[in-house]
Formats: structure tokens, sequence, C-alpha cells
């Protein structure tokens, strides 16, 4: 079964729209309309690099691919060319799907299609086969990991689930719709409903008229999205009757401002990653899930947190990596979230990630990275690079470094100077998310027996 | 140095190493529409834990959406504490 299949199921037609800020595409128009001007059957059997940056018309290439390509990489917007080049050779690809009249293939491809930004009467043959679904999530080395879902694993939420497909629902999301919160909210409204779509860089009093206009019923975002919504004293515009936060860890304090600014509507709070796919959704409006549910299977997910960490098995669970000799899964066959587990007063709350892997804003920062940025000045020993907590963006990155030679005490000015120009480095060879907020220089840096920086936990 | 100023001098460094064009702070301006964006939001807080050495968020009641709000969601705090 393909995604246009689920669409049209039992011989019906697909009833739903999608829309931006400047156009409404009724899924009817893909019955014998196409976005891919009559070249469908040219990127049949291929491994095709979907890098439209209009989330629009990236949806509408999603569900025509499904079933034809043998391989379709969702490339977010803001994914450099550098990386988009690393992407296309891991996935081998062979084809690659532009934006009409946009940036042209990183690397050499046999067949390149441009996209055009509505579809265009013509023949279609869908389906016929099955097709992977790569989504991209950040790696140490700041090159993106690629990650191997089927229509099957990104349905597992919610696919025969009639609760969760209620006809006539309007969906929104903060997110990109090549990430994968972003995508599994685009999937719903595709098969239950329709969906409006987020445009890159519109402010966010904006784009919350356009949800109001548009009679949104569903609306999710990471913590992130929602601290700026609510701060935008916008939020009140719009009455959805479900809000959802994921992504990130939602605090109480979020939680509460929901609950405030959205006294009717249902605020739940889901655990999902790219990699181990949607956990569960907590709904009482607490922080944290409750510790009855480790070691249960909930909602088709086995929980365990025996390990102190979040480790999951489900039909979500995406397969597999490509190109990378990392496993996504342990021998039990559990994807290890990384995400640690602190037990208070009768719940599970999430307290951090292993390896020291910082979420800001819903990005994930590797602290490796940063070291090594800030290790390449030369008034630099060495440095740890961990998580601050910070009510805005759930963390931002810390600094502690150590000098070659200390600045001499009180000599303020020559510290600051010496915090700038290494901030200036970072600027310059960093994305903006990753460069740290503060810079401690410290003595030392605790080593551990084996000669390896010490971490802290969280 | 009082804390409004610290807070203004603040805005100022974030929105010139961010490259954002601030807006003029009165205590109406709405935060979204001073020109800055998330990520320097969480970094101006970041920085006044640094020099004020607390962050009122952590008790706050609900977010601000002025600067107005703002800054008395700081002097608020300083005066309980």
């Amino acid at each position: 079964m393909t995604l246009w299949d689920s669409l049209a199921r039992d011989g019906g037609r697909p009833s739903g729209a999608l829309s931006d800020a400047v156009r409404t595409v009724s899924l009817t128009a893909l019955e014998s309309g196409s976005t891919l001007g009559g070249r469908l059957e040219s990127l049949r059997g291929r491994s095709v690099v979907l890098a439209i940056p209009d989330q629009l018309a990236a949806s509408l290439a999603m569900i025509e691919l499904d079933g034809v390509a043998r391989r379709m990489v969702l490339c977010p917007a803001g994914v450099a060319p550098e990386h988009t080049s690393h992407v296309a050779r891991t996935a081998e690809a062979d084809a690659w799907v532009s934006g009409a009249g946009g940036e042209p293939p990183s690397v050499p491809v046999p067949v390149h299609v441009e996209a055009c930004r509505e579809p265009q009467p013509c023949a279609v043959t869908r389906g016929g086969g099955a097709t992977e679904w790569v989504l991209l999530t950040s790696g140490t080395t700041g090159a993106p990991k690629l990650v191997v879902h089927n229509l099957a694993s990104l349905l597992s939420a919610f696919a025969g689930c009639a609760e969760e497909l209620v006809p006539g629902r309007v969906w929104s999301t903060f997110y990109d719709v090549r990430r994968y919160g972003g995508l599994q909210i685009l999937l719903r409204a595709l098969l239950g409903g329709s969906l409006v779509l987020s445009s890159p860089g519109e402010p966010v009093p904006s784009f919350l008229d356009r949800v109001a206009a548009g009679g949104v019923t569903h609306l999710s975002g990471t913590p992130s999205h929602w601290r700026q919504a609510v701060m935008s004293g916008a939020a009140q515009r719009c009455a959805p009757a479900y809000v959802r936060l994921s992504g990130e860890i939602a605090d109480q304090g979020i939680l509460d401002a929901l609950r405030a600014a959205f006294p009717r509507a249902t605020v739940a709070h889901a655990f999902a990653s790219t990699e181990a796919g949607v956990a569960f959704e907590i709904r009482d409006g607490k922080a944290g899930f409750p510790v009855t549910w480790a070691g249960l299977s909930v909602q088709g997910v086995e929980i365990d947190v025996s390990r102190g960490t979040l480790r999951l098995r489900s039909p979500g669970n995406a397969q597999r990596y490509l190109g990378d000799a990392l496993a996504l899964k342990d021998e039990d066959g559990f994807v290890n979230t990384g995400d640690r587990l602190e037990l208070r007063e009768g719940r599970y709350h999430f307290v951090g990630r292993a390896g020291g892997i910082i979420n800001v804003g819903g990005l994930k920062v590797h602290p490796e990275e940063v070291e090594a940025v800030i290790n390449a000045h030369p008034a630099v020993r060495m440095s740890l690079v961990s998580a601050r907590r910070n009510p805005i963006s759930g963390a931002v990155v810390a600094a502690d470094v150590v000098l070659e030679r200390p600045v001499a005490e009180g000599d303020d000015a020559a510290g600051a100077s010496l915090r700038q120009d290494i901030l200036a480095a970072c600027r310059d060879k960093l994305a903006p998310y990753k460069v740290p907020a503060v810079i401690h220089f410290v003595p030392s840096l605790k080593m551990s027996a084996s000669g390896k920086l010490v971490r802290p936990d969280a | 140095m009082n804390v409004r100023s610290t807070i203004a001098d603040t805005f100022q460094a974030v929105a010139r190493e961010q490259q954002r064009q601030l807006a003029a702070l009165s205590d109406e301006l709405k935060l979204l529409e001073s020109g800055l964006d998330s990520l320097s939001f969480a970094l101006i807080v970041a920085r006044l834990e640094e020099t004020l050495g607390y962050d009122p968020f952590e008790s706050a009641a609900s977010f601000p959406v002025t600067f107005g709000d703002f800054v008395r969601l700081y002097e608020s705090f300083a005066r309980e504490s």
C-alpha cells in the first residue's frame, strides 16, 4: 500500500488540502496531475534526493514518489550544500528533485527534475514498489546522519487508529515537514484532514493569524516554538482543540503557560525521535511520564528505563542508518534514545542527553564539534562544552576553556577580548545555535583515569 | 548599573553579535517585533544570568510579551531576593 493508496482508500477520493502563506492545493489535483512535469517515470526505481525548498511542493512530491522511487531522501530547508552532497553520496543517489529554477544538484546525477509549484494535468501511474524514506538528523561531525524508515513505520503511531484519524481535522505545525516531527503531522493530515504549513522566516504572529484563519484544530511544535508563540502575545488569536509539544523536554512552565493560553484545548506532550519514532503521548498536563509505564508496552511501544536512559522498541522504530557503521538498534532490538531519566514523585523526568548532546530549541549540538573549533584557537589548551539549561530554548551551549597562559587576575579587559576572539572563531565556523552562549575560563578540567575529559551527565 | 540598563545593554550586544536590526527599546515594544529571534532571546537570558546571577523565568507565572514585561520580570525578582 502506497501513501497515495492510503489517501484514496476504499476507492474514494482524497478529500484534504495543503496550504501555505500564498496558495492552497487540493489533493484531488494529483488524481490526474503531477508536480513533476510528466517526468515521474524517469524517477522510477531510483534513489532520489528531494531537495525542494518549498514545503508544499515537497509534500506533493513525497506523495508522488512513494511507491515509485526506490529511496527518497528528505532534505529540509537550510541543509548546507556540502552536507547535501555528503547525503547524496551516502544515499547512492541517482536522481535529484529540486524546486523550479532552484539550486542545481550538488553532485552529478543522471536524472534531475525540477518540480512545479502546483500539479499540472498529465497522465500518471502511481505505485509499483516499496520506497525507503530517509530522514536526516544531526551527526557528530556536523554532517547529517541518514535514518531509514518505511511508510509502515512512519504511519505506525496512528494508522488504523480511528480516534487519531477523525475526518475534518485541520492540522498545522511550526516544524518543517521534512523533519520527523513535522512529517508525522503531514502524514496525519494527509490520511484524515488538511494541513496549514508554516513558511520559513514568517513572523510567529502572522503564522498564528493564518492558523486562526485556516480553522486549525490541531497545532504542533517544540516547546521552544510554543514559548515563542506565548511570548508573541498572539497565541490567543487562534483556538485549537489540541496542542501538541514534541522534540524537546516539555517542562512544567510551558505546559502551564499553554494550559492558561488555551483553556479549552487538550495539551499533549509527545516523546518522539527520528530513530525511535513516536513513543507515547502524555495528556495529563504534567511534565515527565508515569513511573508505571516503565517496563510496559504502552500504545504498542515497549518502554525500557532499566539502563538509566529511555529505550524503545516498536513498529515505529526506524530500520537502520545508511552508510554508517553505527547500529541503530541494540542487541535486544531496542533503540536507545540517549535521553536520560530521573525518577521524581512517581514520574520519570527527562534530564538531558547521554553523551552530552545538547538540544538547543530542537536542534542537536555535539559538544565535540564545538570543542574542536575552540581548541583550534592558539590561546586555548583545551575545552569542555556542555548544556546550560535555558527557559527560552531548553538549553544553550556553554564552554569551559583552559587557556595556554591564564589571563592575569583582575585583567578583565584581556579576558573579555580573548572571549570575543574565541566567539568570533566559533561564529565563523559554526551554525549560530552551536556558538557558545557563555564561555568561562577555568584553571583545569577534570580528566578520568583513562585520560578522557569527564563530561557532566546532563 | 541598574537592572534596566544592564538588560538594554545585553539586548544591544546580542543584536550586534547576531547581526540583527534591533528596534528602539521602549516598554511597549513587543519582544517578537524587536528584530530578535528565539536564539537571541535564549542568549540574552543566559548572559543576564551571568551578569545578574539569576534567571527569573524559573519561577515566573507567565512569559513576558513586551520589553517592559521583560524588565519588570527581572526587577521584581531582584526585589524579592
